[in-house]
């Protein structure tokens, strides 16, 4: 130790005994801290989830009754790829980032992330894309509007915007791939003295899964956008037939992509649940090693499951027959997750605070979703539902409250350790009434919706299908005024309120090392390493 | 304190206080592609712009590596952060491979479903029968309606896989194994054949891109064989023109090892810069075998 002491003093005595964060706007800018970088990323979430919410509002709007009212079917369809957009790669994605920056080095016992410079770029790059991609609306030819999966020939139509979309996916992914690359180092690398593999909190566990899905996946997406470029303004024959390319060779590219892109939107959540229902049920989460083990199997088959996107395409029926067998078996290892979270709260003695309500909601609605899910998986059924409001049903139970819940989970469970107040949990709890009950709203008449033979990204719809869009826009509307709660709630913890302790939660402290730093944490979490037994 | 303790000392893990290159990076890189979709909407700014983004994203480049170099020489680097360093050159390396994972799924995706589809085969029988009758399924093709590609016999020729190609096979192998020899030069502290060992590797890069440069201007002038020859020129030139952009980078990485080498800035166990090139060389010369193989061989 001494000849470590003698180091500091020759080389970088300024580097850690101290001080807190620099001061000014430029503190953010040129920050490497870990919990600033964890802020800026759930600021910029939060503000693109209001966006992205608004745009949604656009769409219920225009869908509240037959016929065309408000918008022009152009807009609408710039509307619902730009809503699609900005939740996967501004809200949900930037959240989960900004959860994992804030809590894995915390959870783990390290000083910060492993590479505090690259996870200021990781950051630093998401508002550059997302104004490139806002700046879309504004240009000839108007935003993107062939869905968010841009699929080829329709999305080569797009105007002088097209460009301006593929390279904000490519800042987006870079941004991705390098948050990815910083937190499986941090977690490979800097676990503290006794934090073995096997001990890890089931958040990080599920993050280190992400990240390798990331950084296999958002480079193939990046490759088959290059391409799409490529084909419009470079003369390539990609995903053009007449040269001896193919249009669904992109949606092969796309869901490669895709669908571990959906899982990486879905397993840090799994994560927080298996958090939080531990620390309200009072008892250590049922079958932790099953629940490693489920994530990685999960996120290994998320990569041989893509082509359930493609059904209807024309596939070769021993395609749609092995893809249908090994969509299901993605549903083995996800139900083992439901059982473990219930097998932890059964005999537990719970408390209803409003992270476990937003978690027990996330159990019940996000198995909802998974139940469409396997409906869908089975080909010939899939023929029906294909492009119909059933998936679009689906995938909004999985995202909405499934991993929107679960980040509100995780805000809730965490505020107090971040701002050092607890919220206040009567308007919490008001939030998630207000929030569940109008998410079924919205969402569960879409399932009869899709049944009955509703199209999705349509403008306009036959009259029998008036009453089910009315409610759907209603619920709606509550649903994204009530997100202001939201705001309002955590902007008042941050400014003060009843001191949080450093445990937080009764008993927490024995659930992850988070709980026994004070609340808020000093600037440099864990100076010292904590010894973990 | 660079000891090879395993357990970490929080405290010395070295935390940068500042990181002022990553805005500017950023900025450069928001300017030269906000400079190239002006330029491929036609907008004269476009050019402007991408030069200036070039020069910001060299400026960045620079500074940051500087910084980071300076920190290294100073000793603030235990082997902890060395570790760090190489887990994320390898997940870097391992990104990279899916990036090109894409363009050969690509290429398997046309030459086993796409074309044969397109002439009929298999349950496509009417495809072949209504869309383009006639088409026969062929590689190398640029299509049924044959896009682009007219050279001075009015079709366009393949790359053949025994000239320049095979030259450059045996060029990257031993450029493989001319910085290994390197490494061992620099394990044993010898420092005449780490310098010729890298001087050597990086020459043999040179020549690569120059070589393959040769090919692409044979083929563009002489044989019809373009961009826009049909699926067969995008999967060529994309995947060797990828290919060859990560050769050339490869070879200014290990240009500037090279130079650092000639400073005196390695030592036997402290010198990630080297081996990160290395690693990314080697890949390289992976991907390689796999192009010549798929792409100009089958
Ligand atoms: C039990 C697990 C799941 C199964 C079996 C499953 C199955 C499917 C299938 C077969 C489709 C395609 C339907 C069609 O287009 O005809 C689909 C669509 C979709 N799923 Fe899932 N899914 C599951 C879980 C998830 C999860 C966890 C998420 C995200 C959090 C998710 C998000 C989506 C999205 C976004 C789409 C629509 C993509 C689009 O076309 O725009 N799914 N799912
Ligand atoms: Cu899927």
């Amino acid at each position: 130790m001494s000849a470590s002491a003698a180091t500091h003093d020759d080389h970088h005595d300024d580097h850690h005994d101290d001080h807190g964060p620099a001061k000014g706007f430029m503190r953010w800018v040129y920050t490497t801290n870990h919990k600033d970088i964890g802020t800026l990323y759930m600021i910029t979430s939060l503000i693109m989830f209001m966006i992205g919410g608004a745009m949604a509002l656009v769409i219920r709007l225009e869908l509240f009754e037959p016929g065309m009212q408000y918008v022009d079917p152009g807009f609408f369809n710039q509307m619902t790829t730009l809503h699609a957009l900005i939740m996967v790669f501004g809200a949900v994605m930037p959240a989960f980032a900004g959860m994992a920056n804030w809590m894995i080095p915390i959870m783990i016992g390290a000083p910060d992330m492993a590479l505090p410079r690259l996870n200021n770029w990781s950051f630093w790059l998401l508002p550059f894309g997302f104004v490139m991609l806002a700046s879309t609306l504004f240009m000839e030819g108007g935003a993107p509007a062939a869905g968010w999966t841009l699929y080829p020939p329709l999305v080569l139509q797009t105007g002088d915007s097209f460009p301006f979309t593929i390279f904000t996916i490519h800042i987006l992914g870079i941004s991705s791939i390098m948050a990815a690359i910083n937190i499986i180092t941090t977690v490979l690398n800097m676990r503290a003295p006794g934090m073995t593999m096997m001990k890890l909190p089931l958040f990080v566990w599920t993050w280190v899964i992400t990240a390798f899905l990331l950084i296999a996946v958002m480079p193939v997406f990046a490759g088959a956008v290059t391409m799409l470029l490529t084909d419009k303004y470079f003369g390539t024959s990609f995903f053009n037939a007449a040269g001896g390319g193919d249009p669904v060779l992109y949606q092969h590219l796309f869901w490669f992509f895709g669908h571990p892109e959906v899982y990486i939107l879905i397993l840090p959540s799994f994560g927080i649940i298996s958090q939080i229902i531990p620390t309200f049920a009072r008892k250590p989460l049922f079958g932790y090693s099953s629940m490693v083990y489920a994530t990685a199997s999960i996120g290994l088959l998320s990569f041989v499951v893509w082509a359930h996107h493609q059904y209807t395409v024309g596939m070769p029926i021993a395609g749609e027959l092995y893809f249908t067998y090994a969509t299901m078996l993605i549903a083995v290892p996800t139900g083992v997750k439901v059982f473990n979270w219930i097998s932890t709260m059964w005999r537990g003695s719970m408390t209803f605070e409003t992270p476990m309500l937003f978690a027990i909601a996330f159990v019940m609605l996000f198995t909802m979703g998974g139940f469409t899910g396997l409906m869908m998986s089975i080909s010939p059924a899939d023929l029906q539902y294909h492009d119909t409001y059933f998936i679009v049903a689906h995938f909004h139970y999985v995202l909405v409250p499934g991993s929107v819940f679960a980040l509100m989970a995780g805000t809730y469970y965490w505020l107090p350790k971040w701002t050092g107040y607890m919220y206040d949990e009567r308007l919490g709890k008001l939030h998630f009434w207000l929030t569940t009950i109008s998410v079924n709203v919205t969402f569960f008449p879409q399932h009869f919706l899709g049944l009955a033979g509703m199209p999705r990204r349509i403008p306009d719809y036959a009259v029998q299908f008036a009453e089910f869009n009315a409610w759907s826009s209603v619920g709606a509307f509550v649903f994204g005024f009530s997100q202001l709660l939201f705001i309002y709630i955590i902007i008042k913890a941050v400014r003060g309120g009843q001191k949080a302790t450093d445990e937080v939660w009764e008993g927490a402290s024995e659930h992850g090392l988070e709980w026994q730093l004070p609340s808020p944490p000093p600037y440099h979490s864990w100076i010292t390493a904590p010894f973990v037994k | 304190m660079k000891g090879h303790n395993t357990i970490p000392m929080n405290e010395d893990y070295y935390l940068p206080h500042k990181a002022t290159y990553p805005i500017v990076g950023s900025i450069g890189l928001t300017t030269l592609l906000v400079g190239f979709a002006n330029q491929l909407n036609g907008h004269a700014i476009g050019s402007t712009l991408m030069l200036a983004g070039t020069a910001i994203l060299v400026f960045m480049m620079a500074g940051w590596f500087s910084e980071v170099i300076r920190e290294s020489l100073a000793g603030n680097y235990n082997h902890q952060v060395d570790i760090s360093f190489r887990m994320g050159m390898i997940w870097f390396i391992t990104s990279e491979v899916f990036f090109f994972a894409a363009f050969f799924g690509a290429l398997y995706y046309t030459r086993i479903y796409a074309v044969p589809w397109l002439a009929g085969e298999g349950a496509f029988e009417s495809t072949g029968e209504l869309l383009w009758k006639g088409f026969q399924n062929v590689w190398p093709t640029n299509g049924p309606d044959s896009i682009g590609g007219v050279g001075p016999e009015g079709h366009f020729e393949p790359m053949g896989a025994w000239g320049i190609p095979a030259i450059n096979t045996l060029i990257l192998l031993s450029s493989g194994a001319t910085v290994t020899w390197a490494h061992w030069g620099l394990y044993a502290n010898n420092r005449r054949q780490l310098i010729i060992g890298l001087i050597a590797t990086v020459a043999l890069g040179f020549l690569f891109v120059f070589l393959q440069a040769m090919e692409y201007h044979e083929a563009y002038t002489e044989m019809g064989l373009t961009l826009g020859t049909g699926i067969y020129g995008s999967t060529f030139f994309m995947l060797t023109g990828f290919h060859g952009l990560h050769v050339t980078i490869g070879a200014i990485f290990l240009l500037v090892v090279l130079l650092r080498s000639l400073r005196g800035h390695f030592g036997h166990d402290n010198h990630f810069a080297f081996e990160a090139a290395a690693w990314y060389w080697h890949f390289v010369d992976v991907v390689w075998l796999g192009l010549f193989i798929f792409v100009y061989w089958l």
